[in-house]
């Protein structure tokens, strides 16, 4: 495999290999928590931040305590406590040192840890083999991308909240419809970089 | 147990509360591996056995696991499950596991398997929350299905890797993309949103 640049994973990570439209992750919130902007846009400041530290301190574990001992099968419950306790702690570190943030990402905090984009991401680069720094890369891009995605949507959604939908299509057949649609035109940066 | 009882539990799971187009759950995963049916087929079969068990599992402990910390409980049983799954598909289908990658890591935090434990099993007997994990997995893995034998009738002419519609069918490219899995889904819930209106209206007249 030729070594890619992490800034090249970074810039694929949003745009060719976005989260939600090339890999269907962190859909569940992404329907949910999609109505209004600025909404979106905290949500989608939490994942990247929350992405970025996780990414960092899941692949340290995963190479120098698992590998080591040969524990690799554990990587989904070691992944899964970690993500929970980093969320955990950053909500009470933010509580204390940036409460302006913390009241800003507040409620999105406990929500995080149920996104699969966070675990996905770590899964993700495992399997792919990344070094430490396309790491980086991956996971910050990919939190960017996600956050482009849901507040791309988010803005669709407050556009057609007037419009006359067909009544079996209102809600999440809407959005799923719009989705494809802006998936459809994410496929036109496909000749840009490609990561597999 | 009532067989009425085991009735309800597998129409509100199949049916009125299926997880795809009733509750709009687990939808990550659903769209990624729908390309092929073979894939949605196993997805499906490891989604079923680890709701079905982590429901039973859930319920058994149910009245010893402290309130507040029941969420990471449920959570580290999940995880145990799936890595069941993992080392089986790695040991039996080394090629179905590259296929879904991440993805059978993924059913950790596929919002199903945490409803249906804090919706049913709960307050509910060991067994019943057997059937209803194994009911809701099932109306999880008809819908990927659904959804996988189109993408892959019309992406690759195939049905499981057998060739259905001969040469001159010209596949479709976009059915493969990501684009189309959000489409069909689409249609689905429109569809099966109708019907269920339908049915509503009939019942109040």
């Amino acid at each position: 495999m030729i070594e890619l640049n992490p800034f090249i994973i970074f810039l694929a990570a949003i745009f060719t290999n976005n989260m939600i439209f090339a890999n269907f992750l962190g859909m569940c919130s992404y329907i949910a928590v999609s109505n209004e902007i600025p909404t979106a846009l905290g949500l989608g400041q939490a994942v990247t931040f929350v992405l970025a530290i996780t990414s960092v301190i899941n692949y340290l574990i995963y190479d120098y305590i698992l590998v080591p001992l040969q524990l690799e099968y554990l990587r989904f419950i070691v992944f899964i406590v970690s993500i929970a306790a980093i969320v955990q702690l950053l909500e009470m570190v933010l509580e204390r040192y940036l409460p302006n943030l913390y009241y800003a990402l507040g409620i999105f905090l406990p929500l995080i840890t149920v996104n699969c984009a966070i675990l996905g991401v770590s899964l993700f680069m495992i399997i792919r083999e990344y070094t430490f720094m396309q790491s980086i890369g991956f996971s910050i891009g990919s939190g960017i991308g996600w956050t482009l995605a849901i507040v791309a949507l988010a803005g669709i959604r407050q556009r057609i909240k007037n419009a006359p939908i067909p009544k079996g299509l209102e809600g999440p057949g809407i959005t799923l419809i719009i989705t494809g649609l802006m998936a459809l035109a994410f496929v036109g940066f496909s000749g840009i970089v490609q990561i597999q | 147990m009532a067989k009425n009882n085991v009735k309800k539990i597998f129409r509100m799971g199949l049916w009125e509360d299926n997880p795809v187009f009733g509750q709009i759950l687990g939808i990550c995963s659903a769209l990624a591996v729908t390309n092929l049916m073979m894939n949605s087929l196993i997805m499906g079969l490891g989604l079923i056995f680890v709701t079905g068990l982590s429901s039973f599992t859930i319920s058994l402990i149910r009245q010893y696991t402290p309130k507040h910390i029941r969420m990471m409980i449920q959570v580290l049983i999940i995880s145990a499950y799936v890595i069941i799954v993992d080392i089986f598909l790695k040991a039996y289908l080394p090629e179905m596991s590259k296929a879904l990658g991440p993805y059978v890591g993924l059913i950790i935090t596929n919002c199903i398997i945490m409803g249906r434990a804090e919706a049913f099993a709960q307050k509910n007997p060991p067994l019943e929350s057997l059937l209803d994990g194994v009911a809701s997995g099932l109306g999880y893995t008809i819908v990927l299905l659904i959804i996988a034998f189109f993408r892959e009738l019309l992406g690759f002419g195939t049905i499981f890797g057998i060739e259905v519609l001969g040469d001159w069918w010209t596949p479709w490219t976009i059915m493969i993309m990501p684009p189309a899995a959000f489409f069909i889904l689409a249609i689905i819930i429109w569809i099966t949103h109708n019907i269920k209106e339908k049915n509503e209206r009939e019942v109040a007249k």
